[in-house]
């Protein structure tokens, strides 16, 4: 009988603190677990009692690489709550902000967090030297997603420009032209991100998994829509918690979440492509099909490809809201609390993002419930490492052990955001 | 006389709700009205990438940011980054994104280093939410600043006798 465990107690290049135990014993894989021992955060806990317009603020400091998302499913629940009309042109705006999160998030992951695994390097600073175009590229592609979150948003991380029912102050047309040359840069980059990372070697490695997504009729989801999977689930976002739920496992300080129907679930680029791939602009799906990607992709790893499609696609998004943009009457719509409850979800760099609220006729929260994307793919991510080493048993352990960290890596976990919350059970016996 | 290369660049570093982390931005408001009128003064949150971005094509920069060390609260530290790596506890606690010592490594493999590149390391008591300094590092504060005005002055002097 012979046992051994692949273990990493500190993953490098993820945000938040959390390593991973595979336990081997006699050539089969026991048990992945991905340990998050980040402190919890409590957030929901105390969104309570505070007023429904300080629910973007408090949220959006639950991650500091994807605020926007955390802004924008806090409005759309509130306003869901309070049945608030929003402005086209606010929602435009919205995606427009949306698009420069997306653009800093997927950039800081292609080239610094994950490129290194596919190159060979520590990290971005060994890979810098012989690669240095590349990283020069990620760098200025980061800075134009940032650009655009302090011109709508107020500064680049947290913003503060974004209100219930709108912006507190919108762009003039010319702030926004300003933009667009870098923009068109950008653009081209990106398609040039997908070339480059077309390049890289990717482990064989594919499952059958459920993707979970936002579909929208007239355009790629990213700030509203419905709830689908490949599964045959097709629910308006407020029916999430009827499909959808938390567990508690002890070795994580963040909860699992679970398909109630499926079991684990897959949120995020990968799933967005997937599910979406028909309203991804030609240039994106040109990009795709040059970097090698078909209509669907179920090998996670290839996940770096999807972002660069999704950043050629965020910024020609950018590009039309920008040159068809004309200021709204008023920056934001009247809210009126009333006693209720509102549901939002909308779509973060790293896949959905759920928030449920209840009021009291004062807008007062009573309760706040919030699922980030990397807590809905925990278990997905624990089942790929037994998959993947279950495969792998031959390989020697420092080059099993980096394969391991790369497959964690697909999913670009936030850990700090996985763990707002906990839920404390005491067994008695 | 002015000075005819005004590539230099005094760039503070902090956040300025986090108690004696505003150090660096309170040492370059200070400076500001006393340096030479062609020296560029930034605020920055330390994000490593917008730091490349603000030193990009600059011949003098000069660094000051709040640090843990463990030494007394107020002692300063100086770095010729050209010339060595910041120490470990330089970094920022942050593995998402990357800072200081980051991009200065970063700039260094890349071969995008500023030919000069000073760093200042104010040792911080408190980091707590807050928008106060510490007494002891208030107190500090002008002996701090005049000990990098010197610096800066000089730094714009030798280029100053450069250019003629």
């Amino acid at each position: 009988m012979s046992a051994k465990s692949v273990k990493v107690d500190l993953l490098a290049r993820v945000e938040g603190e959390g390593g991973f135990q595979v336990k081997i014993r006699d050539q089969q894989v026991q048990t992945a677990a991905i340990k998050i021992f980040e402190p919890p955060r409590f957030f929901e806990a105390f969104l309570r009692g505070r007023k429904f317009s300080e629910a973007p603020d408090i949220t959006a400091r639950i991650c500091g690489i994807c605020p926007v998302a955390y802004q924008m499913s806090a409005c759309q629940a509130v306003e869901d709550a309070f049945e608030v009309q929003i402005d086209p042109a606010i929602q435009e705006l919205r995606r427009l902000l949306y698009c420069g999160e997306w653009i800093e998030s997927h950039a800081l992951h292609i080239y610094m967090l994950h490129a290194p695994d596919f190159l060979g390097y520590e990290d971005v600073i060994q890979m810098a030297k012989d690669h240095t175009d590349a990283v020069l590229r990620g760098l200025r592609l980061k800075k134009i997603g940032n650009t655009l979150m302090t011109v709508l948003g107020g500064r680049e991380i947290h913003p503060i420009n974004v209100r219930v029912g709108g912006f507190y102050r919108v762009p003039e047309k010319r702030e926004l032209l300003a933009l667009a040359d870098e923009l068109k840069w950008a653009r081209d980059a990106s398609v040039e991100t997908a070339q480059w990372a077309a390049g890289f070697s990717f482990p064989e490695f594919e499952r059958n998994y459920e993707f979970v997504a936002l579909r929208h009729p007239q355009e790629y989801a990213i700030q509203e829509g419905r709830l689908v999977s490949n599964r045959g689930l097709d629910i308006p976002v407020a029916e999430y918690e009827q499909h959808f739920a938390e567990d508690h496992v002890q070795h994580s300080n963040a909860l699992h979440s679970t398909d109630l129907e499926h079991g684990a679930y897959f949120v995020g680029p990968l799933a967005r492509y997937n599910l979406n791939f028909e309203s991804l602009s030609p240039l994106a799906q040109a990009t795709a099909k040059e970097a090698g990607l078909g209509r669907n992709c179920g090998n996670p790893f290839q996940s770096i490809l999807v972002r660069a499609v999704e950043l050629v696609y965020a910024c020609e998004e950018a590009l039309r809201i920008i040159s068809r943009y004309e200021a709204p009457e008023r920056p934001f719509a009247d809210v009126i609390p009333r006693v209720g409850a509102g549901h939002g979800c909308t779509e973060a760099p790293r896949g959905i993002l759920y928030h449920k609220y209840r009021f009291d006729e004062h807008g007062l929260i009573l309760s706040a419930k919030i699922v980030p994307p990397t807590a809905q793919n925990l278990k997905t991510m624990e089942e790929d490492l037994t998959e993947f080493v279950s495969s792998r048993l031959h390989l020697p352990k420092d080059r099993l052990q980096w394969q391991c960290e790369q497959a964690v890596r697909n999913y670009d976990p936030c850990i700090s955001c996985a763990t707002h919350s906990v839920k404390v059970w005491i067994e008695r016996s | 006389m002015t000075v005819t290369h005004p590539n230099s660049i005094l760039i503070g570093i902090g956040n300025p709700f986090r108690s004696d982390d505003r150090a660096g931005l309170e040492i370059v408001r200070l400076l500001k009205e006393q340096i030479p009128r062609e020296m560029r003064c930034v605020e920055e949150t330390g994000d490593g990438a917008e730091l490349l971005d603000a030193w990009k094509g600059a011949d003098c920069v000069i660094l000051i940011d709040a640090i843990q060390s463990g030494a007394p609260p107020a002692t300063v530290y100086r770095f010729d980054a050209r010339a060595e790596s910041l120490p470990g506890w330089f970094s920022h606690a942050s593995t998402h994104t990357f800072g200081v010592a980051e991009a200065i490594e970063l700039s260094r493999q890349m071969d995008e280093m500023p030919p000069k590149l000073i760093v200042y390391g104010i040792e911080g008591l408190d980091f707590s939410p807050g928008t106060e300094l510490t007494p002891e590092v208030a107190e500090a504060l002008p002996a701090i600043s005049k000990l990098i005005l010197r610096e800066v002055l000089k730094a714009s002097a030798v280029r100053l006798t450069k250019s003629v």
